[in-house]
């Protein structure tokens, strides 16, 4: 079985994404709960910072995807699961487009600006004024993009592994380096 | 609604005996300036037209809220800045951060606790012109309890019958345990804040 796998810097693109979602979600969980504290002033800035990063990449993933198109799928897989393919990853570059889009706008309804790592002169612009009306639905835009990506994420993984384990066509192989471990 | 806050108030009922000395000394500086009219005396600070503000940065980020109640008074000559004397007095449960939870939260004791130390007072005497229409004055601010040095800068300028006074006061809130515990950690919220002011005095 030949793998076509992506090209380096599309794999180092798409790992690094996981790992800033991962501690972007869970701060995200974490810090609303949170009693005002030095911590969840922290973790409100970490959050954005990670989220600003994200968007940074994404546009990046964009670009590098629009020049350099993924490698081809194995002939044999049905067509309906090719576009279903197409249409998930292009619905996951939407969401991850959208959600720190979605917290930046929030951010400036609500009257608090987004530093990036602290640091004023990365400071974004506001593109609304602040206003609680706007702040509130766009907090709820926000959370609902963010479950909509869990569950596209799960949908992802489960794909992956089911490529891998049960149809063993190589397909998850092409977003991972080649190692003896998976093959 | 009269937003100046009865005079009564403001040292809180601790010290009566401070508070007698210092409305006479008040009186007194009021009476030598309306008697020798060489002073340029003003009181009355207009409520709605003055402000009292503040700005901080917490991970970078701006922020900053109002106090909504205060009351000053001043004696100010543009051209003997050096007979200067003014002070202010803030209500410190009057403070606006844009959004009702950090309003109460502010009030706590690790900030402004206000429960034990609700006023907070700026006392300047004597300013010097650094230049044309810009002046220095040192101060002392007294805030939640402590008190310390601080440099007022600010302008003057007559807005048809009034005085007005503009200008900041920069000062470093881990002074004054605003911001107590954990909170003085200045990696969070940063440690210079800066009070802005602007004083509209009827002549």
């Amino acid at each position: 079985m030949t793998v076509h796998r992506y090209p380096l810097p599309a794999m180092l693109l798409h790992w690094m994404t996981v790992l800033l979602l991962i501690g972007s979600f869970s701060l995200g969980l974490r810090m609303v709960g949170m009693d005002f504290s030095p911590e969840k002033i922290n973790s409100y800035a970490y959050h954005k910072w990670l989220g600003v990063t994200i968007f940074g990449l994404v546009v990046v993933r964009g670009v590098f995807r629009f020049f350099n198109p993924p490698p081809a799928l194995p002939e044999d897989i049905a067509a309906w699961q090719k576009s279903a393919s197409a249409l998930s990853h292009r619905f996951l570059y939407l969401l991850l487009f959208l959600i720190p889009l979605s917290g930046w706008l929030y951010s400036s309804a609500a009257g608090v600006p987004t530093v990036p790592f602290g640091m004023p002169t990365l400071q974004l612009p506001d593109l609304l004024q602040k206003d609680p009306v706007s702040a509130s639905a766009l907090k709820q835009v926000h959370f609902v993009l963010t479950r909509l990506l869990a569950v596209m994420i799960i949908l992802h993984i489960a794909a992956a592994l089911k490529h891998h384990w049960w149809d063993k066509d190589g397909v998850m192989q092409r977003m991972l380096p080649k190692v003896r471990f998976w093959q | 609604m009269n937003k100046l806050m009865p005079h009564g108030d403001r040292d809180g009922h601790s010290q009566p005996m401070a508070n007698v000395m210092k409305v006479a000394k008040w009186a007194l500086f009021f009476l030598l300036g309306l008697l020798t009219q060489v002073v340029f005396a003003v009181q009355g600070v207009d409520a709605e037209r003055s402000e009292i503000s503040f700005g901080f940065r917490q991970q970078g980020v701006p922020g900053g809220g109002k106090f909504l109640k205060f009351s000053a008074q001043a004696v100010f000559l543009p051209a003997k800045p050096e007979s200067t004397q003014a002070r202010v007095d803030i209500d410190m449960t009057s403070v606006d951060l844009g959004d009702k939870g950090w309003n109460q939260d502010i009030q706590s004791a690790a900030w402004f606790d206000s429960r034990q130390f609700p006023i907070s007072s700026v006392v300047v005497a004597g300013a010097k012109m650094v230049s044309p229409g810009r002046y220095e004055a040192p101060g002392k601010l007294t805030l939640k309890g402590a008190t310390h040095d601080v440099v007022v800068s600010f302008r003057s300028r007559s807005e048809g019958a009034a005085l007005v006074l503009e200008g900041e006061v920069p000062l470093k809130r881990v002074q004054f345990k605003i911001g107590d515990g954990a909170w003085a950690d200045t990696s969070v919220v940063a440690n210079e804040v800066s009070v802005r002011f602007k004083l509209v005095f009827k002549k």
